[in-house]
């Protein structure tokens, strides 16, 4: 099956010289869930516009649902929907006008019951006679996420979907896109929150100064590139690190009474009873113990880092 | 072609007329009536004939020209200008339209708020002076194509503006004044011969002495030429944005 985002060899260079891609290689199937990220300014947004047809690309092949955006990029564009960083919306519409507006815009007939499905989906119904510019931030968010999809896209852009908006109405959210996901929907999703992106993501792509560094199914990655920590609780204060752990990965912390080992969460356990042997032969005791394993946003820290 | 694209485009521009119909139909069209009044029914009774026509008729064309020609602009530059300014421009960037479409919703929409406020204004113009239309057809003809070309002319003022001022600077500061040095109030044969030789060079001559011909069979340069100088802005223009979106000037980066 042909992936739903196929990019091979994309270059983007700026007016005034600045590469914001360098030969971006990438294909997103159908169904999944990819999460972008990268820190601010590393190409997120270049890469999303430029397959939205709002950036020209300078070099370089992009398709979405098997349709090139440049030379096919009626029905390339057809398929997408986007949800923008900014709350850029038309503040004097009534939310119904504004997301008809972007049914119709995306050469699709008009279909009441659709926006009506979608409006309820993410209630904004009551909203809908309501103008733009009286809703609260949330809201909008809602109206962009409604606009969308008043067009039925196979492929959902949602840059920072939820930046700025509460807790609940990021839950709601979550929820709104695993749905979508299940009918079918591809959702390409960048985010600051990495918790949205362990949360929902199937698969994690990594962006630095404009390269993709790394694109891995989340599980996967979370196995290869996490890390596990055993913290022992120990019952009288070390001074140092005894000479017999030297050689393995220990460290002293919270004053010389916790003992941290750390691993890779790929490792057999045979570390862990190695040190818990070696501890006990040299009348280590300790109160306690933990493990912990490293979050996505750990490894996502490390990466963006080396 | 992406027919509900432009007509969403279309809908959305007009919906904003209606919303703004105070800004947008009555304050032209009462300050157009003013001129009316004061050129038309107080000074012109005082004023002689001017090629055998009342001077309250003989203005006219030239003022319905005026109206037709700044609110042309404005709607246009507005249009474009607005989604930029708000952000919302992402939409139609990443719409399955091409930029012909593009131009015929915003241009379409804004040429026809002008023909609209074009007539209004021919049709208040009964109450204070007495005209006819000569050629109803190639009235109609002018209306239709000045509102076009003046849109399109807008639209590209629009993409070009960054800022409120801009939007502004063209229409009052070039757009007024060749309107009214371009026989609004009088037949540029009135005027010294150096005059009418620098008259030439200004377009709006040839879209107001063509209008005023449709009324009156009168003119200051022939009827095909007006017709002519017309189709070749209309060209520019049209060369204008086409080079826009071909380049993405100010539009894409």
């Amino acid at each position: 099956m042909q992936p739903d985002i196929s990019v091979r060899h994309l270059n983007k260079t700026y007016g005034d010289g600045f590469q914001a891609l360098k030969d971006i290689n990438l294909e997103i199937e159908r169904g999944e869930i990819f999460a972008l990220l990268g820190p601010n300014g590393a190409g997120k947004t270049t890469l999303i516009s430029i397959i939205c047809g709002i950036v020209n690309l300078t070099s370089g092949e992009v398709k979405a649902a098997g349709h090139d955006i440049i030379k096919d990029y009626r029905k390339a564009r057809e398929t997408i929907g986007l949800v923008p960083q900014e709350l850029n919306t038309d503040s004097f519409e009534t939310v119904w006008d504004a997301v008809s507006f972007s049914r119709g815009l995306f050469g699709k007939a008009p279909n009441p019951d659709h926006i009506e499905k979608v409006l309820k989906a993410l209630s904004l119904w009551d909203k809908r006679n309501n103008r733009i510019m009286s809703l609260s931030g949330g809201m909008k968010r809602r109206v962009m996420i409604a606009k969308a999809l008043s067009h039925e896209p196979q492929i959902l852009f949602l840059d920072e979907p939820t930046a700025g908006v509460d807790v609940e109405l990021r839950r709601d959210m979550w929820e709104m896109v695993r749905k979508l996901r299940e009918s079918g929907v591809t959702i390409i999703l960048t985010t600051h929150y990495i918790e949205e992106a362990e949360e929902m993501a199937d698969r994690i792509g990594v962006i630095r100064q404009g390269e993709i560094i790394l694109v891995e199914d989340k599980a996967q990655l979370m196995t290869k590139l996490g890390k596990k920590e055993l913290r022992l609780q120990l019952q009288h204060k070390l001074d140092q690190v005894p000479g017999e752990l030297t050689l393995e990965p220990v460290e002293l912390a919270n004053d010389g009474w916790e003992l941290i080992f750390t691993f890779d969460s790929q490792q057999e356990q045979a570390g862990v009873a190695r040190l818990l042997r070696t501890l006990g032969d040299l009348g280590i005791e300790y109160r306690d113990l933990q493990t912990r394993e490293s979050s996505l946003e750990e490894i996502f820290v490390g990466l963006v880092h080396e | 072609m992406n027919l509900y694209g432009i007509r969403a485009i279309y809908k959305f521009e007009m919906a904003r007329m209606k919303r703004t119909v105070m800004q947008s139909v009555l304050s032209p069209v009462i300050s157009t009536c003013l001129y009316f009044v004061v050129f038309g029914s107080a000074i012109g009774s005082r004023m002689g004939d001017i090629d055998n026509i009342s001077y309250g008729a003989y203005i006219i064309p030239g003022l319905v020209m005026l109206s037709l020609l700044m609110q042309s602009i404005s709607n246009a530059s507005f249009g474009i200008y607005m989604p930029k300014f708000s952000g919302t421009i992402y939409e139609v960037l990443s719409a399955p339209v091409s930029y012909v479409e593009v131009v015929i919703g915003y241009v379409g929409a804004a040429a026809s708020k002008s023909v609209i406020l074009g007539l209004i204004i021919l049709a208040t113009a009964k109450l204070f002076v007495d005209y006819d239309v000569l050629h109803p057809f190639w009235m109609l003809s002018f209306l239709v194509l000045t509102s076009i070309t003046f849109s399109l002319f807008g639209f590209i003022i629009g993409i070009w503006a960054d800022g409120f001022e801009k939007l502004q600077i063209v229409p009052m500061m070039i757009v007024t004044p060749l309107v009214f040095l371009g026989g609004t109030f009088y037949s540029i044969d009135m005027l010294p011969e150096i005059w009418q030789t620098i008259s030439l060079f200004n377009p709006v001559v040839y879209l107001i002495s063509g209008f005023r011909w449709a009324f009156y069979g009168v003119s200051d340069v022939h009827i095909a030429i007006s017709v002519g100088m017309t189709m070749v802005f209309l060209a520019l223009c049209m060369t204008a944005v086409w080079w826009i979106f071909k380049t993405g000037y100010r539009l894409r980066s």
